[in-house]
């Protein structure tokens, strides 16, 4: 019965996708439109949490797609879960789109977009032959890439665009190659027939490779992230959460339903893999985003980071799965699934707030914004709420799932390959620098826009957003704050999906008195976030009675102390650039060949002292600049094809085709 | 099967072959152009024999069009054109005739080893019928691709579509429709190929290759 | 009866702490003193300062926010709280489950993003300065601290402080302890912001990474935040107490007679440590801002071998 309303639901965007071409003219019609989409979702959202509880599992096939396996669909947890994931959201960006619709100055070109874009999502997850999947996937891909394109006029966002489609397509081909490989010679594209398939050790491995690259891309693993960065801040700011937030986990269900459901068992070594990919995406995105001083893509690379913790855990998984430590790897896979609904949560939240930060001052650069905690109240108490959710302090979400995957990282000295053994602790200090550096990174970025002094004239007249935004601004921080309290109850929850891909689960939560969480049994460690959380309350409620009665209440506003040296221009305040600037020296020059320089001008000189900070993306430098260069090169010297005569292309045929016939002769 | 009859079709196919080889050779125009059309004429032979011993008699409307058309009238018209245009009447090999001989042994080679091998199925003259027929497309492409006159690049290309009709007629049951639609195919690229002969001259005085590319600035 | 009881001894636990911070921050001050031989300021001057400070009006820029107001409260609070967690005289309090050691140096986290925040809300250059460098220094800091807590972990098999200080004494001498130590020392030293990697009395802003971040708080804000420094540190100290020199520690149930003996150690243990440390901070100059990343990162790799020694083989 769920699978039906899912299927209702994916029909019922696609013709609002449709309908939004005439209704979108009109502001009313797009409020319309945006109100119809969230109804979806939500109707959506209900039917699959009950799936989630009931453990639903159901296949369908439609008379649609290949006419001789049909289009194949199957609700099992996993699945089900991921659609939680993903309606949630959609719906949340929903709601937050009948509020941002008055900013957005192409409205018409994102409108139709956008449903199709929620009904690809939800059709990948639902898949369950490779047609289907594959045909979603890139329906998905190039809804997402036209609502990039939505601004197509504003500098470089064409730019994002295209690198976005290649990567795209290079996903698409790796994940094409993979299922090919796995449907083998008969052409078995039915996940059923799959899955009970048996492939060679060699076929296993090229498609745990090729599903890393295609679903990974997509993701944003590095090497293969560069166009997160440029193209989720390009789209409108829904849009951006949703692919941040929602789409990056259609890549990461991807990846699991290829590695974990459809081959099997695989050996160890691609967890291996897989954590070394996960920890060192993990730096090297935090990393980018503290050097950003663009809201949207400091947000942007930190979400390869939070994908990059995820693939820890799900490297962590493999790894324990293949050696029979069933325990251990429910508690690795239930760290990385739950990562998977905070991130989309607290992300979304981000990203609302930085579209808030958008509308009411028309500015994504740090640099120019401050102060913005008098002006915009509501954003900013619960972009601090988000901040606090994403840099994995407790009492919030964040830190549940980190916590699950540094408890997983201690059970694996049991492990008995001496390659996984040298590599997790390295894996676990990288996890830990990420959640240090992020800390950091928001310190700046809620610091530098919020707090502070406003460094320009557009700060300082910034609005609060509207109200729908805030509402869904508020239940999305609700929810990290209800993860964060309750986290045994969502643990519980994605037993199930857990239990599909390892084969165990997490002990049950819901017994353990006073909501404790326990990863593996009670002696080893608890951890409960309630009482964390009313313990920092009452501490903080009992130092406030005190100090009411004991102290003195006489409060006088004053200028800045300074050191008795107050500067009244905002200038002299912390740039992102300037926080930045201790991690860029300790950090910078090994990962980014950073450098500084100041140019003062000679004695006498009017001009302005300058200081110029280079940064170099090496990844771009070594891997795809070279590829560029190659493809060109490759490109001109193919091109003389173009100028042959007529009889070169005769003899190109003819050599073709006797060609062919040599090759029909050996081998037959 | 008697025999004989196999016999016969066998032989009129490999004399199709022959032709080809023959056509290979040719260094003048209208030498070119009437060995063609003996060309032609054994393929309408062997074309009217099939239909004799598979009992079609629709295959006769085959060898009469081949008759017909490829025999007499492409030949004439291509006769005409040529005094028309006044083109150049020595055909240039691009190697010399030798090589492209032992080439063309080559590819006869390829042709049997390949159809021998992927039709083991097939009845014993259909199998002959295929190898022989896709000998002669492979010599139409040899000859087109070392010719430098636009002239004997197109009677290549007819010659490969002899060939094509040879395959078809000797695999048994292929419609009337089809034929016809080959006819008219050649009909038209012939018709194109024509006006493309005709602009060139128009322009550069010449259809010599060599010295269109002369005017391309690719001179070899 | 008895869960009375123990919320009874959870709850002196807590004020324990509070009541003992400031006289270990007092005493550290004076015995700094004597070594130069200074007089040095009487030993309950801090709660002096304290009360002084309480009294006081509080000062607030034009321009603060109300994240300025609430950050000394919320600092206090996740300090005090975590502090409260590390068992100083007896282990198995009775909420010694709700937080490991790992969310306890979490806890320690989200008191430095305040902090952090609080530097950064009035727009002055030096609580910028402050927070930029603390979160450089925090950058290493905490995986450091998180290799310690691993190697911990790996050697007892859990990640909770009672579990720990019950099981460790009967592990005897190890490598990766002594690696682990050695971490957790300088880690203590840098998150406390201890000499050589920040002054606590200085105002001078090339030397100052903590003040500068609460260079604007004053009156009661300033009070708490001052607590919840000398609460930091002595959670530090009882850390390494609990860890490292477990002795005396009533154990779960013993009763009343092990908990005062264990009362009487750790006022003991807190003496020790104190007057180590001042003896360490008076020895010792302060380090360039940009010598901490190695210093720091010495931390993580000793951190990171005891770790990885652990992984290899049990028997380091």
């Amino acid at each position: 019965m769920p699978l039906y309303f899912e299927l209702y639901g994916v029909a019922a965007l696609l013709t609002l996708a449709v309908l939004a071409v005439p209704a979108s003219i009109a502001a009313v019609g797009r409020r319309a439109l945006y109100g119809a989409t969230l109804t979806v979702c939500l109707v959506a959202l209900a039917a699959d949490a009950f799936a989630m509880a009931t453990r639903f599992t159901a296949t369908a096939v439609l008379p649609l797609g290949l006419p001789w396996i049909g289009m194949n669909l199957r609700l099992d947890p996993l699945a089900s879960y991921f659609l939680v994931v993903i309606n949630l959201g959609s719906a949340a960006a929903s709601l937050y789109a009948i509020g941002y619709d008055r900013h957005e100055s192409a409205p018409w070109r994102v409108a139709p977009f956008f449903p199709a874009f929620l009904a690809g999502m939800n059709m990948v997850v639902m898949a369950a032959d490779a047609f289907t999947f594959l045909f979603s996937w890139e329906f998905m891909s190039l809804a997402s890439w036209a609502l990039v394109m939505a601004h197509h006029r504003e500098r470089g966002n064409a730019h994002a665009g295209f690198v976005y489609l290649v990567m795209a397509s290079l996903g698409t081909l790796c994940l094409l190659l993979a299922f090919g490989l796995l449907a083998g010679p008969e052409g078995n594209y039915v996940f059923d027939g799959i899955r009970s398939a048996h492939h060679a050790p060699l076929v296993l491995a090229l498609v745990i490779a090729l599903a890393l690259v295609g679903a990974g891309s997509k993701a944003g693993i590095v090497p293969l992230h560069v166009w997160l960065p440029l193209a989720h801040p390009a789209a409108p700011s829904p849009v951006s959460a949703l692919m941040s937030g929602i789409m990056t986990k259609v890549a990461v269900y991807g990846f699991i339903r290829i590695v974990f459901d459809l081959i099997g068992d695989s050996g160890w070594w691609p967890g291996m893999v897989v954590l070394v990919f996960g920890g060192v995406t993990a730096v090297i995105g935090v990393l980018h985003a503290l050097m950003e001083h663009d809201l949207k893509r400091l947000l942007a690379y930190h979400t390869v980071e939070n994908i990059g913790i995820i693939f820890i855990g799900l490297g962590l998984a493999l790894a324990f799965r293949a050696n029979g430590m069933t325990a251990a790897a429910a508690l690795a896979v239930t760290g990385a699934l739950l990562h998977v609904l905070n991130h989309s949560l607290f992300k979304s939240l981000l990203f609302f707030g930085a579209g808030a930060v958008l509308g009411a001052t028309g500015e994504r650069d740090m640099e120019q914004l401050g102060g913005l905690i008098h002006r915009m109240r509501g954003t900013s108490a619960l972009f601090l709420v988000g901040s606090i959710a994403i840099s994995a302090l407790p009492p919030l979400n964040g830190f549940v799932s980190e916590w699950l995957t540094f408890q997983a990282i201690l059970l694996s000295p049991a492990l008995p390959q001496w390659g996984l053994r040298i590599v997790i602790p390295g894996i676990g200090a990288m996890l830990a620098l990420a959640a240090a550096l992020a800390a950091a990174c928001f310190v700046k970025a809620f610091g530098v826009t919020f707090l502070g002094r406003p460094r320009s004239d557009a700060a300082q007249n910034a609005i609060e957003t509207d109200r729908a935004s805030l509402f869904v601004m508020a239940a999305l921080a609700a929810l990290c704050l209800v993860i964060g309290l309750l986290p045994g109850l969502f643990i519980d929850a994605v037993a199930p999906a857990a239990e599909g891909l390892v084969g165990g689960s997490m002990p049950s939560q819901s017994r353990l008195a006073w909501l404790t969480i326990v990863p593996i049994a009670e002696s080893r460690s608890s951890y409960n976030g309630l009482l964390v959380f009313l313990f920092i309350a009452l501490s903080a409620t009992l130092a406030a009675a005190v100090i009411h009665r004991l102290a003195s209440n006489k409060l006088r506003r004053a200028p800045a102390w300074d050191c008795g040296f107050p500067d009244p221009s905002p200038m002299t305040q912390y740039s992102a650039g300037s926080f930045a600037q201790p991690i860029r020296r300790v950090y910078g020059t090994l990962v980014f060949r950073a450098s500084e320089h100041v140019h003062m001008p000679r004695p006498g000189d009017v001009a302005p002292a300058t200081h110029e900070v280079t940064l170099r993306d090496l990844v771009w430098e070594w891997l795809y600049l070279p590829v560029a260069s190659f493809v060109s090169y490759g490109a001109d010297r193919l091109n003389h094809l173009q100028f042959l005569t007529i009889r070169r292309y005769l003899s190109l045929v003819f050599a073709a085709l006797v060609l062919l016939l040599l090759v029909l002769a050996l081998w037959l | 099967m008697p025999s004989m009859a196999f016999d016969t079709a066998h032989l009129l196919a490999g004399g199709l072959v022959l032709v080809s080889f023959v056509l290979l050779y040719q260094d003048r125009l209208y030498g070119l152009l009437n060995i063609y059309a003996i060309h032609a004429v054994a393929l309408s032979a062997s074309v009217a024999w099939q239909a004799y011993l598979q009992g079609a008699p629709h295959l006769y409307v085959t060898a009469g069009l081949a008759l017909g058309f490829k025999a007499v009238i492409i030949p004439v018209a291509l006769r005409r054109i040529i005094e028309r245009l006044g083109i150049h009447r020595e055909i240039e090999p691009v190697v010399g005739i030798s090589l492209t001989m032992l080439a063309g042994m080559g590819l006869v080679a390829l042709a049997m080893v390949v159809m021998l091998k992927v039709t083991t199925e097939a009845a014993p003259l259909a199998r002959e019928d295929l190898a022989f027929a896709l000998a002669v497309v492979l010599l139409g492409l040899l000859m087109m691709t070392t010719r430098r006159n636009a002239v004997s690049q197109v009677v290549g290309f007819m010659s490969l579509e002899n060939g094509l009709i040879l395959a078809a007629t000797g695999a048994q049951g292929m419609p009337l429709v089809v034929e016809i639609s080959f006819a008219f195919s050649i009909l038209i690229a012939f018709i194109v190929i024509g006006i493309f002969l005709f602009r060139i001259r128009e322009r550069f005085d010449t259809v010599d290759l060599q010295a269109l590319h002369r005017f391309r600035g690719e001179a070899r | 009866m008895a869960l009375i009881l123990d919320l009874a001894v959870q709850g002196l636990q807590m004020l324990l702490v509070l009541a003992a911070a400031p006289l270990l921050t007092g005493m550290i001050r004076r015995t700094k003193a004597r070594l130069v031989r200074r007089r040095g300021p009487p030993l309950l001057q801090p709660y002096r300062d304290l009360w002084r400070l309480l009294r006081k009006e509080a000062v607030v820029a034009e321009n603060a926010s109300w994240l300025f107001r609430l950050a000394p409260y919320v600092m206090f609070a996740a300090t005090w709280v975590a502090a409260a967690l590390v068992p100083t005289f007896a282990t198995g309090l009775v909420f010694s489950w709700a937080a490991d050691l790992i969310a306890i140096i979490a806890l320690l986290g989200t008191a430095r993003f305040f902090q952090a925040l609080a530097g950064m809300d009035v727009g002055t250059s030096f609580g910028g300065i402050g927070s930029s460098r603390e979160m450089m220094i925090a950058s290493l800091a905490e995986p450091a601290m998180m290799m310690f807590v691993f190697t911990l972990a790996l050697i007892v098999g859990s990640t909770q402080l009672s579990t720990i200080a019950a099981l460790l004494p009967s592990v005897g001498l190890r490598v990766s302890l002594g690696l682990a130590l050695v971490a957790l020392v300088i880690v203590a030293v840098a998150e406390t912001g201890r000499i050589p990697v920040d002054n606590p009395a200085t105002h001078l802003e090339l030397t100052m990474v903590h003040e500068a971040m609460v260079l604007e708080y004053s009156g009661r804000h300033l009070a708490l935040v001052e607590l919840a420094t000398y609460l930091k540190l002595l959670l530090y100290v009882s850390l390494i107490a609990c860890v490292f020199v477990p002795w005396g520690i009533a154990r779960d149930g013993g009763g009343t007679v092990p908990a005062l003996v264990g009362l009487v150690l750790y006022g003991a243990k807190l003496v020790i440590a104190g007057i180590l440390l001042a003896i360490f901070e008076t020895t010792i100059a302060k380090m360039r801002v940009f010598r901490v990343p190695e210093f720091l990162g010495a931390a993580l790799m000793l951190g990171l071998l005891g770790t990885l020694l652990r992984f290899v083989s049990a028997g380091f």
